[in-house]
Order: structure tokens, then sequence, then C-alpha cells
């Protein structure tokens, strides 16, 4: 690992400061800047830690229902927390599929957004909790939706000094899952991601949300099949057509885990069955 | 590059200690401190040789800045057995003969530890699964696992 700058400032300004200089990174639970670093992929000048400023962990419920999670909080937390599994089962179920236990102890949800990994497990879950993104600098503070979030692979909206400080999520959907494609039960990364979200009033579909990870440049949202939902009632033909919408909303790429027709084809699947599964816990 | 002082706890011990930022946890615990218990296997966070556990909690060593670590309680290997007498998980592994080479002993132990410290109530599909990020290059899993539910059974039963 090539030698750093080591800094633990305890307020989000000095924090804000500190990571907008040149080749400056910022720590959060370090499981992937310090493999970086060590693989000498990242070779920051200075790495500022986030640790010591307060206020960044925690979840919390607020009286009209939404949940606000803190950036430092631990994936493990996210994962565990009740509030997480009941409202928004599709979120703590992503916190659940990364890395191992060892791991997601250390890591964060903050950490594991700001990376931009088209891959990221809790991606698919903020998308269909509909997530606010709180960013704050030393300029003051700013709020992005998780789907503008992301602008490429490993890229954001995020401008120097910006720093992910929470999650916002409004109201959640009665019923949500996830479902990651992998071939080993723990310590893999996804082949494709899908989250699905859904509101039933009366036997029909008031709010549908799809959330894809893996099969394009960024995660998206698949807008189309999630139109096709709404005001329907669930039958076994709409779910298709709206797994193959879902699907046409794709540009996966192959590499050397699975190809891109494989990543399509599963798409289509594991919508259906995501969507089914939610409608079953609304 | 300037060194930071740090105050690492380790099994009850307190070091003062000047070090490099870029030095992880496990380069802290086993070049300076000289607790070479805790091993490294694939230094990427993929195989839990490393892992210790730091406030209560199961982490890879190798993933951790030593800086990060100051003022937080750390239990290595080496502090597990009190007055000369094992850990239960411990002596479970040597019963149950669930080590080969030993290399990924001390990780899957502490592990372990803190699985049954967190709640000794899981089944063996649970403890199974989550004792993926431990791997053992002998595949001696059948008899690691063995050793965590005579553990864990025999916690439950004292507890």
């Amino acid at each position: 690992m090539k030698s750093f700058e080591f800094f633990e400032p305890t307020t989000l300004a000095e924090a804000s400061n500190l990571f907008a200089k040149e080749h400056a990174q910022l720590l959060a639970g370090g499981t992937d800047l310090v493999i970086g670093m060590k693989a000498y992929t990242e070779t920051p000048a200075s790495v500022v830690s986030l640790e010591k400023i307060p206020g960044l962990t925690g979840i919390t419920v607020d009286n009209d229902n939404s949940i606000t999670i803190g950036a430092m909080t631990k994936v493990r937390e996210v994962e565990l927390s009740n509030d997480i599994r009941q409202h928004h089962t599709a979120l703590a179920e992503g916190a659940s599929e990364i890395g191992s236990i060892q791991i997601r102890n250390l890591a964060t949800i903050g950490g594991n957004i700001a990376h931009a990994s088209p891959a990221a497990d809790t991606v698919a879950g903020l998308l269909v909790a509909d997530a606010q993104v709180n960013i704050a600098s030393a300029n003051g503070e700013r709020s992005v939706p998780i789907n503008e979030l992301f602008t490429g692979p490993g890229q954001t909206v995020l401008k120097p000094g910006e720093i992910i400080t929470q999650f916002r999520l409004p109201n959640p959907a009665s019923g949500s899952h996830y479902i990651k494609h992998k071939i080993r039960e723990v310590m893999d990364l996804a082949f494709i991601g899908v989250a699905s979200a859904v509101d039933v009033q009366n036997g029909v579909i008031e709010e549908a949300r799809i959330g894809l990870a893996a099969v394009a440049p960024t995660p998206i949202r698949a807008t189309e099949a999630e139109d096709l939902l709404k005001g329907k009632r669930p039958t076994p033909e709409l779910l298709q057509q709206a797994g193959e919408a879902a699907a046409a909303a794709t540009s996966p790429i192959s590499d050397l885990r699975c190809s891109a027709e494989h990543r399509k084809e599963m798409v289509d699947v594991l919508t259906r069955r995501t969507l089914q599964n939610a409608l079953d816990r609304a | 590059m300037a060194k930071h002082p740090v105050s690492l706890k380790v099994n009850g011990d307190e070091h003062d200690l000047l070090i490099e930022p870029r030095k992880t946890l496990l380069a802290v615990l086993r070049d300076t401190i000289g607790l070479t218990g805790t091993k490294e296997g694939c230094s990427t966070g993929d195989c839990g040789a490393c892992t210790v556990i730091v406030d209560g909690k199961a982490v890879t060593s190798c993933m951790v800045l030593g800086v990060t670590a100051s003022e937080k309680e750390i239990t290595t290997i080496e502090g597990l057995a009190s007055d000369g007498e094992l850990h239960p998980i411990q002596q479970a592994f040597i019963d149950t003969g669930g080590y080969q080479c030993g290399f990924c002993t001390p990780g899957f132990i502490m592990a372990s530890k803190a699985l049954v410290d967190e709640n000794p109530d899981r089944s063996e599909e649970e403890f199974r699964f989550a004792l993926g990020g431990n791997i053992c290059r002998c595949t001696g899993y059948t008899k690691i696992l063995e050793a965590v539910l005579q553990a864990a059974e025999e916690i439950r039963t004292n507890s």
C-alpha cells in the first residue's frame, strides 16, 4: 500500500474541505478502499475517515413512517433492522447478500452506494424504496433521487467535496423482494440483482417499482414495466409482460461470469419472480 | 509519512503505538505487537483467516486500517483462553478434530465466537451460512461445523 496522509475530521465541513483536495479519498467501512489501496488501484495522497463525525450512523423511523438511514450505518445493521426488514424487505435482503458477516460488520450503506458499482447489493432495494440521497459539502446540502445519482460504472453526480450523509426512504410500499442471481451463497458478486416493490389496494396494483442492478452501466429503474403494472390486477400474463419490458430496458455486458443474453433472460425471469413475491407480501 | 499515535486495547492489554496509517490492523497485530495467531490468507477479505473481534463484532482485520482501531476493544485468538483454560470453542475444535493444517482455525474460531456470543441458538444451516466468510483450504468443513455445533450446545447448556 502506498503511503498517505490520514485525517479523522469531526465535522462534515472539515471533511468536505479535506475531501475536495486533489487525490483525496473518503474512508467509510474500508472494504473497497483498503483492498483497492493494497492492489494499487487506489493510490490516494490523503484518506479522510468519516467515522468520527457524529450523526452519520443509525436508522430512525419518523412519524410519517419514512425512514432515515445514516450513510455510515453498517450494512449488517441494515440487514438486521426490524424496521427495514418489515418496511423495506428488499433492502434488508440486499444488505444480507453483501460479502460475509465479517465484511458486513465493516461495510457501510453509504460506501456501497458511493462506490457506484452497478452490481451493488443495496442499490436495487434503495431504487424500489424511491430513496432520496442526502448530500453535504462545505457549501451546503442537497438531495438527489437515487435513480439520478449514478452516471456510469464507479461514477456519480457527486462533486468534489460532496459527501453522502443519509438515505431518506419515504412511506414504504406494502411488499418488496430482492433476488441476487449468483453462484455462491455468500461472498459472490451479483450476475444481476432485481428488486420489486408493490402497493396493492382492493386487488389492484396502485404502485409498482422495479430496480435492476448489474444489467446496465448504472443501476436502473424499469419504468416501462412499472407503468404496465399500475392500475391493473396482477395476473401471470401481466407479470410476464412486465418481465419482458424490464428485460427490454437493460443493456447488459458479457463478461467472464456470464453472457449478456443470460443476464437479459434472467431479468425477465427474476422480475416476474420478485413481483410475485412482493405481491404475496403486500 | 507521519506516524499516528494509537492506543490499541488487545485482549485487555493496552498498547500505545506509533503506526503508519497504511498499516492494516492485521499487520499491526502481527508485526508490531507480535500476536501472530491471527493469520493472513488472501488479504482481500475473502478467506476470513484474519478474523478478529472488534467491539464485539467479527471483522476481517486485513480490511481495517490500524489507525481506525484506536480505543476499540480488540480480541484475537490469543485472548480467548483464560487462566490456562481453553474457551469452549477452542476445546471443541480439538475434541472434534476441527482443524487440519490449522491455518484457517483462528479465523474460524473467532468468527464462531462472535456468532455464539450473539446467538448460540442457531440451526446447523444458519451456522453454515453465517460462516460462509471463512475458507478452509484443507476442506475440513464437516469437522469444523461439528466443533461449532458442539461449542454452541455447551454454551447454551451452561448459560
